[in-house]
């Protein structure tokens, strides 16, 4: 016990790394959803293939897949070296925003068509009706779906401590070897991470009442 | 570096191998997964206070924390207190007990979607508790979230190769061996992805098509039980 006491400030320390990795790979992922899962509804072709090809493919193999193959393969392929952090960075944000990007597609198209008629109506732009009149819309029916992105996406930042990012689970893992106290640290771990995934269930349950606020119509309400 | 294809070909007897282990986890983790989350279901509904507090924390501590750490702990916490386990069972139990928290959502809105009327029904013909739950409520409730199970199998079939953590040699983990051993990472590794990707692909049309086709006897007012099992529409 006194043995992994030693090492907890080190063991703390990876809670920012983790940490890291959610915020940069959650802003990546809403980046990428946003992007492909509008692209997909574009009615131009060379737009809505490539996003299309891009959310089948990362949603049809699993992150550690895709983390592995940036990892390994990409360097020997395209001369790119990416760090460790990077990769794991981009290969999450990617992952869970072809998740979100779905999540974005059928959030927008369950917004009545009669919104998109009475836009046009009003001699509206295309986008400025996406912008200011869809979206907002739509927006609300996206954010209980996307905490459950983000959550996922906590639970898979542990899988970078598998391309050596010295993050909760790669740390707990040195401590193990190191001490042999494997109950103790191992058990913090999970502890941690419950508080983790829980902290951003409660942040999104606050996001979400705070959301309808002040808009006249939300989806569902007709 | 280019692609070399005979270097492709040569490793795809071993990548087949690893496929071998990676279909036996997703087989073996569903089953678990079907019957655990089942029970999990089953046993929310309880009057047991402290039995409906047990399975609730254990769902949330389930789905609460990282596959990966889940399958660390069985791994390298049990053997010390005398449970030693093969790698495989040890990745067949955490996929099928990990999935099982989902599954267990997925059963209950399934059971939750069988009217009231159902169980008072069944009550009012003097049925016992264990054959309302067999003759009743679960041939109704099953058929309508199979869909939805079966993308939680696909799902745990991509999952499955984070098992290779604990070094056992499934799909994934045999490209990355290959790739060490050869210095060529980019054939065995891409091959991989490319035989999950497919997989998952068909598995997932799969699934929509049988989405598909229970919306639609539903819809035209066919009942998707077998006759015998329809006791009544609900009002």
């Amino acid at each position: 016990m006194d043995q992994v006491a030693a090492f907890l400030p080190y063991f703390f320390e990876g809670t920012w790394v983790t940490l890291q990795i959610f915020v940069l790979g959650l802003i990546l992922a809403l980046l990428v959803a946003f992007a492909a899962g509008l692209g997909r509804m574009s009615s131009i072709h060379a737009i809505r293939w490539p996003c299309a090809v891009f959310i089948e493919v990362f949603r049809g193999t699993s992150a550690i897949v895709q983390l592995f193959w940036f990892f390994y393969a990409l360097p020997l392929f395209l001369d790119i070296r990416l760090t460790p952090l990077m990769a794991g960075v981009l290969v999450l944000g990617l992952n869970q925003g072809s998740y979100a990007a779905e999540i974005v597609r059928g959030a927008v198209q369950s917004v009545p068509l009669t919104q998109w008629e009475a836009a046009t109506a009003l001699n509206m732009p295309k986008r400025t009706t996406l912008r200011r009149v869809i979206l907002p819309q739509a927006l609300v029916a996206m954010l209980p779906p996307f905490g459950n992105v983000a959550v996922d996406l906590m639970k898979n930042t542990s899988l970078v401590a598998l391309v050596t990012v010295l993050d909760l689970t790669y740390r707990a893992q040195l401590i193990r070897a190191t001490t042999g106290e494997t109950t103790i640290i191992f058990g913090l771990l999970v502890v941690v991470y419950l508080i983790l995934t829980n902290g951003i269930s409660l942040l999104r349950r606050m996001l979400e009442r705070r959301m309808p606020a002040g808009l006249a119509y939300a989806p569902g309400r007709e | 570096m280019y692609w070399d294809w005979s270097f492709a070909w040569d490793s795809l007897p071993a990548l087949l191998e690893g496929l071998w282990i990676t279909v036996q986890l997703t087989l073996g983790g569903s089953v678990l997964a079907l019957v655990i989350g089942l029970v999990l279901a089953m046993l929310r509904r309880t009057n047991v206070e402290p039995v409906r507090w047990l399975i609730g924390a254990i769902i949330e501590v389930l789905r609460g924390t990282p596959f990966l750490v889940q399958l660390f702990f069985v791994f390298y916490v049990l053997p010390k207190y005398g449970i030693q386990l093969p790698v495989l069972a040890t990745g067949i139990i955490v996929l099928g007990l990990n999935y099982s928290a989902y599954t267990a959502e997925c059963y209950r809105a399934g059971i939750e979607g069988v009217p009231q009327g159902q169980w008072e029904a069944a009550r009012a013909l003097n049925l016992s508790t264990g054959r309302i739950w067999r003759a009743v409520i679960l041939p109704q409730a099953i058929p309508r979230v199979i869909p939805a199970l079966g993308n939680y199998v696909n799902q745990m079939f991509k999952d499955s190769a984070i098992v290779g953590a604990i070094g056992l040699f499934e799909l994934l983990n045999t490209a990355k061996q290959i790739g060490g051993l050869t210095y060529r990472f980019l054939e065995p590794l891409t091959m991989a992805a490319v035989l999950f990707l497919a997989i998952s692909y068909l598995a997932s049309i799969g699934v929509r098509r049988l989405e598909r086709r229970m919306h639609s006897a539903e819809t035209a007012g066919a009942d998707v039980n077998p006759p015998h099992l329809a006791l009544g529409k609900p009002a």
